[in-house]
Parts: C-alpha cells; structure tokens; sequence
C-alpha cells in the first residue's frame, strides 16, 4: 500500500503499467497489486487534475454545510464531481467520511492536507492558493 | 476545547504532542512503574478488568477480558493492532487523541504488549489523516529515541516494537479482521470469525485489536488504579470516554465526560442547539446506530446501558445532532448511499442489499416512492441482517430500521405527496455552511 502510495504521488496517478511496475518491484502477481489499487479509495486509477480536491458530503458534514461548499466549488470551477477543469489543474470528488465531522465543511487536497471549516472566503482563498 | 477526563484535559499549547510535554503530565510513569516493579502481567490484566474498561471503537466489549484471551504460551510471535482507522461518519476523536496526545496511545499499547506478550504492534491509521499519521511517526521516533520503545525498553528484557500504517480510504478497514488484511498489504475484506484474531490473527499469529481510545486509557488505569477508572464513570461503564458531537449545534467539537452523564448536559457543553431551533433527532454512537427522536434522547444518560436500553447503541460516541430543519429522508439517502459504496462486495446480501436500500430511498426522496416501498426496505434489511461475514450489513440496516421506525409518518408523506415534509428552503437554511 505505502509503494502504491508512493508510485500515485510521483505519476499523478496508477496507470496499468505503474501497477505493473509497483508489482515487479515487490515480486508480487500484477493482479494481486492492481486488487489493491482498485479497492481503496485513495487511488486513482484514472488521470486527475494537478489538484485533486475531495468534499465530504456524508451526513454530518452535510448538516454543517458540506454539500453547500461542494456546490460552491462547482459552480466556482465551472466542473461536477468526479471531472477535471479543461486547464487540467483541478479535479472534485465526492469524498466519504475522513473522520473531521467536526470541522465541517471539511475538503482534502491531493489525499494529504486537510482543510477545515471552509467557508466561502476560505474556498477563494484556497483556489487561488492552489493556482499558484 | 471544554474537557474534563483523562485523555484530551489539561492539554494546553500546541506541543502537547511532543514527548517533554508528556513526561510533565504524567506521561511513561505507568509504564516506568511496571517495568521497575516487574508487574506480572496478569496483575495488569486484572487492573484492566477491574476499571470495566469497555472498548471504544464501537462494539463496547470489555477490554480486560479482551485481553485475557490471547494465548500466554505461545511458541512465537504475537502481535497488537490499534484501530485508528476512524471512518464511521460522524466520529473524528481518535484523530484529537492522535493530534493532541499520541504518546499516550503508545503507552497504552507499550503496557498491552507487556501485559499479553506482544513484541510487535501497528497502528492502522485513517487514510484521509495522513497529517496525523506523519505525526504520529515523529511521535514514535521520539519515544524510540527515549529508550521507551524498542529492544530493551527502559534497560529491561522486554521489547516491544510499534509501526503506524497508512490506510488509503476505506471504511471497512475499521472492521478488525480488513484491517488485519489491510496491514498485510491486502485489499481489506474481513475474514469469517472464528477463528477469532485471538488465535488466528495477523500473519495468523495470535493477536489483539483495540481502539486508539482504549489504549489511550490504559496508562491512567495502572497509574491510577483500575477502581479510580471505574469510579470515574458508572458500575459497568467505568471512566470517561469521548463524545464527537456533530450536525446541527453551535460548538461541534469533542468532549470527555464521565459515562452517565445526562445527554442534555452534553448537548449545553456543545453550546445547544443552533439558532435555538428544536431537536428532532439524534444518532448517539455513530452512522450505523440507530437514530433516536429527540425527545428519548433528552432522558438518557451517555453510557452503554442506557442507550441500549432506549434502543440505540452508544457505538464509538459519534453523537449527530439533527434539528428540526432536517428532511429525515434525505438524511439516510445519506447514510444509505455511504453504505452501498464503502460495502466491500464480498458477501451477496449486503453488497446487493446496500444497493436495493439506497435506491429505494433514493426514489422516496425524489418522489417516486411506493406505496409498498416501506415494507420493502424493512425486508431488505431482515435478508441481510446477520446474515453477512461482518458487521457492515448490520451497520446499514440498523439506520434504516430506525428511520423508518421512528419517522415512518416523513417517509410516508414523501410517498403519498412526492415531496419532503419540510420545505426545501427550510432545510437549505438550516443546513448551510456554519463555523462556529
């Protein structure tokens, strides 16, 4: 999992022939690797904006405005879920929980960097960070 | 952050996390104290049973029990899991504990591995936290340079080695046998119990999965005493314990209180009800607990007991809170659909069952609903509970069962009037973005 994570940090994402490479790498059968690949979320298996961003829309999120911000990326994006804006520098997922109900509206920038409660002022702010 | 207990109080500045600051709280003086006054390991189990430590993932089982399973002579290796893969919607306290505390989590399990044999233990944590893992990391470097991990811990011969592992998001990793999977590099379908991790566990070693809470208990346990856990809280419900409040209050957040105490006071440590608006219903231990009306919720106490007795289940403290801005089909069109994609496919009725109850739901919401629809979703959940390999099944029923249960009257106006009982607008309102 730790290698696969790796090789979609280096790529951008986990093509057929970086999971190949990923299962030459262990000694493992490709199909046991690629298995990994596709159950978690995480991955991507197909390509994706420089800047993956993930809203979460699940219930306690959504009671604190969570499908409100997501409505506010797309329409600021000008892309639905689970596209890419044609400059190919963003991509929205709908994301499921990531355990911060707390801290609703919650987004998760390329896997890693956790942004919390994200008005409208704090998205802006965010993309034209991104941008950069 | 309002805390009285033992796990997030007195935490003050932002280095809370950091060894030094540990040591002055109190921090390794359990696990000193064992090692100085080589503790028999059942003495400690005992400690542990007495404190009616019941674990906190959610399933409630008692911990010191829990421990008294695993074989004592075993010819070989015997691990430890920590289950920090928090993903059941509406929990976010194992992430504070690692955060703000994580060297007590380490402890905790240092202790269990003395106390049951283990050389060896992971941390299995949330994939979407990956700031929290790369800190725990740093957390685990500094005990190892401390000599309080390691070969030889504290000049002793007991050694004990920990490895946080990185998830990549998967709800079901939380059950503990994917997760057993997930560390050994698999994709995370659970395994058919028994045999019980206790006997065949991970690399089919024996092994034991607790709850980052629970080993976050553990060092005040032997340092304090089983009896001082146990008076925290209540007979059979010892200590405090966590509760994640989310949805519609006016300070989500964690808060450690005593077991037994009365939900109306947590609900005033949350700041009450946002805009003062009315409550109308509560989840009280996570997504997959079934949902109470609110007016139930207002006479229980938070404990194991009393939430099973008015019918629900205290699961991992995940309180969400739901006023009366809430269309309650929608909520669990929510919940129904988390459950159809995080369903991990392997058994037939919960990967098609999770499927037939978010589009049934899916269809009411959006007025296409059925007359018959409500008996078709009560069958649907009695075909596939307990009837799966895991808990999952069961996770996503419960909601329905209860939604439907409770608020049959709002499911059935969407089916006769193609429309939610609550005016749209008013849900968008009471549902917008809000930070406290």
């Amino acid at each position: 999992m730790g290698a696969l994570r790796i090789a979609q940090e280096e790529k951008g994402w986990l093509a057929n022939e970086t999971i190949e490479f990923v299962a030459k790498y262990l000694g493992m059968p490709a199909i046991a690797v690629y298995e990994v690949a596709s159950f978690y979320n995480m991955y991507d298996l197909a390509p994706v904006g420089a800047k993956k961003i993930a809203v979460c829309t699940n219930l306690p999120c959504a009671l604190s405005g969570g499908v409100h911000a997501a409505e506010y990326i797309k329409k600021k994006l000008g892309i639905d879920f689970n596209e890419t804006t044609a400059d190919g520098r963003f991509t929205l997922k709908e994301g499921e929980c990531m355990g911060a109900c707390g801290d609703a509206p919650v987004l998760l920038v390329n896997n890693h960097q956790m942004c919390s409660w994200m008005t409208e002022e704090k998205i802006d702010q965010l993309l034209a960070d991104l941008k950069k | 952050m309002t805390v009285q207990g033992i796990i997030l109080s007195d935490l003050d500045g932002d280095r809370t996390w950091r060894l030094a600051d540990y040591v002055k709280r109190g921090g390794y003086e359990a696990l000193k104290k064992i090692i100085a006054e080589k503790i028999p390991a059942d003495q400690i189990i005992g400690e542990v049973k007495k404190s009616a430590l019941r674990g906190r993932g959610g399933a409630g089982f008692p911990t010191g029990l829990k421990w008294s399973f695993m074989p004592r002579a075993f010819p070989g290796a015997k691990y430890l899991a920590c289950n920090s893969d928090e993903g059941e919607p509406g929990t976010f306290k194992d992430r504070d504990i690692l955060r703000y505390n994580p060297h007590t989590v380490i402890e905790g399990m240092i202790i269990a591995g003395y106390a049951m044999g283990c050389e060896r233990g992971y941390n299995y944590i949330h994939g979407e936290i990956f700031e929290v893992y790369e800190r725990f990391e740093e957390a685990l470097q500094e005990a190892r340079d401390a000599g309080l991990l390691g070969q030889g811990i504290l000049g002793s011969d007991f050694s004990f080695e920990l490895y946080a592992h990185h998830g990549y998001g998967a709800y079901i990793c939380g059950e503990e046998t994917a997760l057993l999977e997930s560390i050994e590099g698999k994709k995370g379908q659970p395994r058919f119990k028994p045999p019980f991790p206790a006997s065949f566990g991970l690399y089919g070693k024996p092994t034991t999965i607790n709850n980052t809470e629970t080993f976050a208990s553990i060092p005040f346990i032997i340092r304090e005493g089983g009896d001082a856990f146990l008076a925290l809280g209540k007979p059979n419900n010892g200590g405090t314990k966590l509760f994640s409040v989310s949805g519609h209050v006016n300070k989500p957040g964690n808060y450690e209180i005593p077991l037994g105490t009365p939900f109306s006071t947590l609900l005033e440590m949350a700041g009450g009800m946002r805009a003062g608006r009315k409550l109308k219903a509560v989840i009280p231990g996570g997504s997959s607990a079934p949902v109470l009306p609110g007016s139930v919720m207002m006479d229980c106490t938070m404990d194991y007991d009393s939430i099973s007795k008015a019918g629900s289940m205290l699961g991992s403290g995940a309180v969400i809170v739901m006023d009366e801005t809430t269309c309650m089909v929608k909520a669990l069109e929510r919940l129904s659909y988390f459950y159809f994609e995080e369903s991990c496919g392997q058994c037939t009725p919960c990967r098609e069952g999770t499927g037939w109850l978010y589009r049934v739901v899916h269809r009411i919401e959006n007025g296409l609903g059925r007359p018959d629809d409500l008996d078709l979703l009560n069958s649907v959940t009695a075909n596939i509970m307990g009837r799966t390999i895991c808990a999952l099944g069961d996770a996503a029923s419960m909601p329905v069962q209860s939604f439907v249960k409770h608020f049959g009257d709002e499911f059935a106006f969407h089916i006769e009037h193609k429309k939610c009982l609550v005016p749209k607008d008013v849900q968008h309102e009471g549902s917008k973005i809000y930070v406290a």
